[in-house]
């Protein structure tokens, strides 16, 4: 058998031309695959702004849901909104920063349970959000009914919390991890316990990175959606929670303060108010058929994605500012 | 004692008083760290037990467990009721293939072009800006595809008014797509990333270009990072509501063709959610099944997902 060997210096340069060309068309390419997503989400921010926009008034913001789309407001979701906005810190930080703590600093991964324990936070960040919702209304609305008083306030907190314990969880994990080991041999050199090293030492160093970490997550469950309406968040909510103030609507249709309640009662009263948020309001504008509606969708996305800007540059701002002080 | 000065007193006393602190805070951070466990736990009892009573309700009013398979509409809602869970499973199927036609190509093609092209300062700025994709709430989204994408869709397909429903997978399933371009294109472009320069460096001495290094070399030892990317962007879609909820209609029929409306598991739960059902009804329980199949096929991906990377990991 006789074999032709091709002419090896031809079939080396034959077509380094053509390989070459193609290799800068193919970055060509490339570079229009990272812009085509944000081409359109250049199209989402134009045509909803170019929508909302000219219903974006205070009196939108100032005023509650109605069947006339002319004169539907935005205050009891936008108030909703913020309240979900405090209470579900309250119950996601602690616990995320505390278990984020434990697995960091205490955990001794040789023992099964601790490896368990990682392989279920990552799992848990996976699971889909509606599914936090079935869960949410089985055990705080159903099971912790006596406490929550149904599909309210705190059940929505609760829910959104559970559903962004996990990404607290390993965003704090990140920020302790890049802490030294130094600083931890440093204080246990000169005597002090795991948890004066873990409260003087690595939280104060892991802080800025802790902060904007959680806020970012405080951010996402702002913009959920899925979980609220499983848990039968009400879209038509024409009152506020008693707490600071109570409210009252005036013959002008105009939201009044009626008196200040800043008691212990009137805010639990408060956290067992059933409530709307923005996202819930957006859905029920957008899924109705009237086009009216629609631009009032739009109006809320605006304040909606105004809400989560402020809520960014907070964490971007409180990064900036703790690093300078290092 | 002999050393028994009143300073050292002190700090023994101290001394033995953090250690106490420590040891409480220990079982403090513990408790906490544990309580993700009671979530995983409660989630799996309770879809689990909602649907043996999905069941029990099915065979208690008389429908056969078998009809699951063999029909075709899942109407649980109406008389009389259908339960051939195929149609939404379909349903999610086809949204999610239509998300995947978008964002797997894309999301790779921008990973490689952050970490093999972009120099330093068009990567510092186009990152952060990917990144934004990822932070629009998706009722945002949701939105957008029904109102802009959706009509978008008819007016380029020709015939489009007859062809193309108002509420379609293809509209859904595209902006879906663009939803989950940034998590494939981050993951990725850190498994691309992590491949050290030496393997680029010694392609190109042999004489190849830049894109036969990307493609002969750098993509195929990323390619375990690469894979769970894609198996993590598959689980994201098949759990993603709010845009399948207000773009891909709610039809219960099982149908394959992507410009007709199509209703997803997630979608079926946010229907019946925003209907007042009242618990124990088999309604009722029927979200809960359908929840259950949905943990599942997520769960079954993001082990699939671990798997991969833990498997075929090539260490450098």
């Amino acid at each position: 058998m006789t074999v032709t060997l091709p002419q090896l210096e031809g079939n080396f340069r034959s077509n380094y031309e053509a390989r070459k060309a193609w290799t800068n068309v193919f970055a060509v390419i490339a570079f229009l695959a990272t812009i085509f997503g944000l081409f359109f989400l250049g199209l989402l921010l134009y045509d909803v702004f170019s929508q909302g926009l000219p219903y974006l008034n205070w009196k939108f913001l100032t005023t509650f849901p109605s069947r006339d789309p002319a004169e539907a407001g935005i205050l009891s979701a936008l108030v909703g909104s913020i309240w979900l906005m405090f209470l579900i810190p309250i119950f996601a930080f602690p616990l995320g920063i505390g278990a984020a703590i434990y697995m960091e600093e205490y955990a001794d991964r040789d023992i099964w349970y601790n490896r368990m324990l990682e392989i279920n936070t990552s799992n848990l960040a996976g699971v889909p959000s509606i599914i936090y919702g079935l869960l949410g209304l089985e055990l705080y609305v159903r099971l912790f009914e006596p406490i929550t008083k149904g599909r309210t306030l705190l059940s929505g907190a609760l829910t959104l919390a559970t559903l962004v314990l996990p990404v607290v969880i390993i965003s704090t994990r990140e920020a302790i991890r890049a802490v030294p080991r130094e600083i931890r041999e440093a204080a246990y050199g000169v005597g002090a316990t795991m948890w004066q090293t873990i409260w003087y030492h690595v939280l104060p160093m892991a802080f800025p990175g802790i902060l904007t970490g959680t806020i970012l997550a405080l951010a996402r469950a702002i913009g959920e959606t899925a979980p609220l309406i499983t848990l039968g968040a009400l879209t038509f909510i024409a009152f506020l929670p008693p707490w600071p103030v109570t409210t009252a609507v005036n013959e002008q249709g105009q939201v009044i303060i009626e008196k200040v309640s800043l008691g212990l009662g009137s805010f639990i009263e408060a956290l067992q108010t059933p409530f709307t948020a923005l996202p819930i309001q957006i859905f029920n504008w957008a899924s109705r058929p009237q086009q009216e509606f629609h631009k009032v969708a739009a109006a809320g996305i605006i304040a909606l994605l105004g809400l989560l800007v402020i809520m960014n540059s907070v964490a971007i701002v409180l990064r900036a500012r703790f690093q300078q002080r290092r | 004692m002999t050393l028994a000065d009143q300073g050292f007193v002190g700090y023994e006393q101290q001394h033995a008083r953090s250690r106490w602190v420590n040891r409480i805070m220990r079982g403090v951070t513990w408790a906490f760290a544990s309580f993700s466990i009671v979530v995983t736990v409660g989630i799996t009892l309770i879809l689990f037990l909602e649907s043996i009573l999905f069941f029990r309700k099915l065979a208690l009013e008389g429908h056969s467990w078998t009809q699951l398979f063999t029909e075709t509409d899942w109407t649980p809602l109406f008389e009389p009721p259908r339960f051939g869970i195929i149609a939404i499973i379909m349903g999610t199927v086809i949204t999610s293939v239509i998300a995947m036609i978008v964002a797997l190509p894309v999301g790779l093609l921008s990973a490689i072009f952050l970490s093999e092209y972009a120099p330093p300062g068009l990567r510092a700025v186009l990152k952060p800006m990917l990144e934004i994709l990822a932070g629009v709430p998706t009722v945002v989204y949701g939105f957008f595809a029904l109102l802009v994408i959706g009509p978008a869709l008819q007016k380029i397909i020709p015939n489009g008014e007859e062809v193309v429903a108002g509420l379609n997978a293809t509209s859904a399933g595209f902006v879906m797509g663009i939803m989950i371009i940034p998590l494939v294109a981050s993951l990725s472009e850190d498994a691309l990333y992590a491949v050290p320069n030496l393997l680029r460096e010694g392609a190109y001495s042999l004489g190849a270009t830049k894109f036969e290094t990307i493609f002969s070399v750098v993509i195929p030892s990323a390619l375990s990072g690469i894979v769970s990317a894609f198996i993590l962007a598959v689980s994201r879609a098949v759990g993603e509501t709010m845009i399948v909820a207000l773009a891909a209609g709610q039809n219960p029929a099982l149908n394959l063709n992507p410009l007709q409306s199509v209703m997803t598991i997630t979608a079926f739960i946010v229907q019946v959610s925003l209907g007042d059902t009242p618990t124990g009804t088999l309604s009722f329980y029927s979200i809960f099944f359908a929840g259950f199949i949905l943990f599942l096929m997520t769960l079954v991906l993001n082990i699939l997902a671990d798997w991969f990377v833990r498997k075929y990991r090539i260490v450098y």
